[in-house]
């Protein structure tokens, strides 16, 4: 067997009294592609940066073997690391929004790369960087890289960042969530892209929360929990005969079809039962609204029962957003309109407003931004309380009905965990007794086993309380789980509606079926890379 | 973005404008007969008053007075000092010189000094940081006059190296720069070194890491960039400390200038002077604010887009 590109053995890593990592090891070889997956905490990304030599001055890093082509990297100076960094392994981070320098034009951001190992005469750095944007599929690559990162779509940009890592051609490319943050269908272009560099020989370490998007590339995985390795093994064994419990739950916490009505995070639980679809509690007619001659809700009509979920589903600029804030009555439509509980937004007092408010609540996506960070939760929930006339006692009677203990009460957003933030999040909403509550992208920041949490709490919520949720979501799996119908929006129009089932399982739209085809699979053989392409 | 600039300089205009208009109230507000106040503490010729009476138009509608005041001030005409004797325009004009080559001179060392330093300290050892801090609180807190005295009376009546008078040749400004640049560059040093260490945590910082770059290379080549535009924006404040400062230390150190002026023209009531003064004052406001909005947009290519 050929020599591996990196190999640790039994790799410690500790920030003071905190041990990150414990006894992992691990190979990668030429042209094979390792995913390393796990929620976040586990060592996952702090294992791969110390293949960099960028775990920071704070970490202690013991291994009884670590060696990067063949050499013994555990005594590299900071000289030598940063002759293996860029030109032996590159290195991609998730979201080049913020992973790209975001004052300066992405091209140079690629030339630094090559300057800093002098990879090409400095002539024929340009031309070099025009030629690797074009090998990572950037149409116009001389208008491109002028370009800053906000001004490039969130696909584009991923791109310009593997194009920096791979300018030197390493021999190993680590990628730490390359494509969360991204739409389904612009995250099928760049595991393709990925899946080109392996079969082109280059090494893939692949990291990610989520067993469904390393499926179709890796050749190996290893699960990591609590800074350990719990399983490890050729892919398709990990994913179809999974011996370690924990690797089992992260499958089942995957939302799909086949799960709906059972439990994510406890697939043993029995199904939940739900009530029949009571009254109208949302109706939005024709509603169209425009930014700057901009349409970015075109002609949407739907409506949502108690004790219903509608979701809607679309990529970024689709409109799924303009339409809750519509809904929510935070914005007004240029056309059409919305009625809650029967009681439509326009012409009312901004005083009537504040009250029909109370029975529609929303729930976003990074909670952390929509708390006030000086506020304990209990002063979060009782301001909540306040709103629906209720007294503050019930604070903890509402953290019960989400799952968490009154130990949380005095604490505030920042020293909660991602997935006690969301159903702090969610006991809000629900304080004030809401009729519906607009979901946001409620789960897309969460880890898999959190977000599986998450949306059985929702649900158990609607079996409860008949609470209707329309739920956004840029993630098919997700609305396919939760919802009872979905709208399909693409360039602010509904290209397609119904019954969740129907449309999702036999689409009739193109673009439908463009989507669906986008979705990672886990239980088919069927290579993303070669249905792609 | 042609619009953009348009309408900087509209408002810019308006802000003038409404300084010739404060300075024009200011001197009919004043208790007394305008000519008087005008005079100040001089004495002067019956002449010399009919000729004021004309020159501001004292004996027709306060409307007229106002149009003939605004009109004098946009051909550059800001009066007569009868104190000193000249126009106000030249009073000014002789003084400007050695106090902008003063501001210019802290400006540039206070800049070069505190972003040496924060690139320096930023996310280091904590010592370096506890120091680096320690010896910014004492420099925010010493007062300008103070340090101004305390460097004359070391430096120059002591020591000797440096000249206690005058403002001839560099070695006269080398002790008014540093008592100005003191409070000011301690307290540029902190926010720089904040709005670093901020940046050096972005994950753009670990990509260009990973490239390969130097620890040095990252700041200079990507942080540096991002803590300017917060650093720029302290830099109006500080023109407007400059200027307050300006009189203290030209007072200490007997240097010609706008400060010394100033003191003179306000402790004498040469209400003209003092005009003339605020209006120059406004002119360098607008223009550093408008210099200021420019920087902005050659930092940030996403405020350029934003037009």
């Amino acid at each position: 067997m050929s020599v591996p590109v990196v190999e640790v053995a039994d790799l410690h890593v500790s920030f003071g009294p905190v041990a990150a990592v414990r006894g992992v090891s691990l190979a990668v070889h030429p042209g094979e592609c390792v995913a390393l997956v796990g929620e976040s905490g586990s060592g996952k990304s702090v294992t791969a940066r110390t293949l960099l030599g960028l775990t920071g001055e704070q970490a202690e890093v013991s291994a009884t073997r670590l060696r990067i082509e063949g050499l013994d990297a555990s005594g590299f100076s900071e000289r030598q690391w940063r002759s293996v960094r860029g030109r032996r392994i590159g290195f991609v981070l998730q979201d080049a929004l913020v992973s790209l320098d975001s004052l300066r034009p992405v091209g140079k951001e690629i030339a630094e790369t090559l300057r800093l190992h002098r990879a090409v005469p400095r002539d024929a750095v340009r031309g070099r960087v025009l030629e690797l944007l074009t090998e990572v599929g950037v149409p116009e690559p001389e208008r491109r890289a002028r370009q800053y990162p906000h001004e490039l779509s969130g696909g584009l940009r991923q791109r310009a960042l593997i194009a920096s890592a791979i300018a030197c051609h390493p021999r190993l490319l680590i990628a730490d969530e390359p494509t969360t943050a991204l739409d389904v269908t612009v995250q099928a272009q760049i595991l393709r892209l990925l899946g080109e560099r392996k079969r082109a020989g280059t090494a893939l370490l692949l990291i990610s929360h989520d067993l469904a998007v390393v499926a179709e590339l890796a050749d190996r995985i290893l699960v990591m929990k609590d800074g350990v390795v719990v399983e490890s093994g050729p892919a398709q064994r990990v994913l179809r005969e999974p011996e370690h419990p924990y690797t089992r739950g992260l499958l089942a916490a995957i939302p799909t079809a086949a799960a709906k009505g059972a439990r994510l995070s406890d697939p043993a639980a029995p199904p939940l039962r739900r009530a029949p679809a009571g009254e109208v509690v949302i109706e939005a007619r024709d509603l169209a609204r425009s930014f700057r001659g901009h349409r970015a809700v075109d002609g949407v009509s739907f409506e949502l029962r108690a004790g219903e979920t509608l979701g809607i589903v679309g990529e970024s600029g689709s409109g799924k957003t303009t339409t809750a804030r519509l809904v929510l009555g935070l914005l007004a439509p240029d056309r059409g309109s919305v009625a809650i509980d029967g009681q439509p937004w326009a012409g009312l007092t901004p005083r009537r407003r504040r009250e029909l408010r109370r029975h529609i609540q929303v729930v976003y996506q990074d909670p952390l931004s929509s708390f006030d960070p000086r506020f304990t939760v209990r002063r979060i929930l009782a301001e909540a309380l306040d709103v629906g006339g209720r007294p503050r006692g019930e604070a903890v009677r509402l953290l019960e009905q989400v799952g968490l203990d009154a130990g949380v009460l005095d604490r505030r957003p920042l020293r909660l965990s991602g997935g006690q933030r969301q159903r702090v999040a969610i006991a809000r909403a629900l304080a004030p007794r809401p009729r519906v509550i607009v979901c946001d992208e409620p789960v897309s920041a969460l880890d898999v086993s959190i977000q599986a949490q998450v949306l059985d709490l929702l649900a158990e919520l609607q079996a409860e309380l008949g609470v209707a949720y329309l739920f956004i979501s840029h993630h098919l799996g997700v609305v396919q789980h939760v919802s009872d119908r979905v709208l399909v929006m693409k360039d602010g129009r509904v290209v397609e509606s119904g019954d969740v089932h129907q449309v999702l399982t036999a689409p009739t739209a193109a673009y439908t079926r463009e989507l669906l085809a986008a979705v990672p699979q886990l239980d088919t053989t069927a290579s993303l890379v070669r249905r792609a392409s | 973005m042609t619009k953009r600039i348009l309408t900087r300089l509209g408002t810019s205009v308006l802000v003038l404008w409404g300084a010739v208009t404060v300075s024009f109230t200011a001197l009919h507000l004043t208790p007394g007969n305008v000519v008087d106040v005008l005079i100040g503490s001089s004495i002067v010729t019956p002449e010399v008053r009919a000729q004021i009476i004309a020159d501001y138009g004292l004996d027709r509608p306060l409307p007229v007075q106002y149009a003939t005041y605004l009109g004098r001030v946009l051909r550059g005409d800001l009066g007569q000092s009868y104190q000193l004797h000249e126009s106000v325009a030249t009073a000014i004009g002789t003084q400007l010189g050695p106090s902008l080559q003063l501001a210019g001179a802290t400006l540039l060392v206070t800049v070069v000094v505190s972003t040496t330093l924060a690139l320096l300290t930023a996310r280091r050892r904590r010592w370096i940081r506890g120091l680096s801090s320690g010896l910014e609180l004492v420099g925010v807190s010493i007062p300008t006059f103070w340090a101004a005295i305390l460097l004359l009376t070391v430096f120059s009546f002591q020591l000797g190296w440096f000249p206690a008078v005058g403002a001839d040749g560099w070695s006269g400004l080398v002790l008014p720069v540093i008592a100005t640049s003191i409070p000011i560059t301690t307290m540029l040093t902190q926010l720089m070194r904040e709005s670093l260490e901020l940046t050096l945590e972005e994950p753009f910082v670990l990509t260009a890491r990973s490239r390969g770059m130097s620890d040095l290379g990252v700041r200079l080549r990507h942080a540096l960039r991002h803590a300017l535009v917060p650093a720029v924006t302290l830099l109006g404040w500080v023109v407007g400390l400059l200027v307050g400062s300006m009189v203290a230390v030209e007072q200490i150190f007997s240097r010609q200038g706008i400060g010394q002026l100033t003191l003179a023209a306000v402790t004498g009531k040469d209400l003209p002077v003092v005009m003339g003064v605020v209006l120059v004052t406004a002119v360098l406001y607008v223009v550093v604010n408008i210099v200021i909005d420019l920087l902005y947009l050659v930092i940030d290519p996403r405020l350029r887009s934003a037009a």
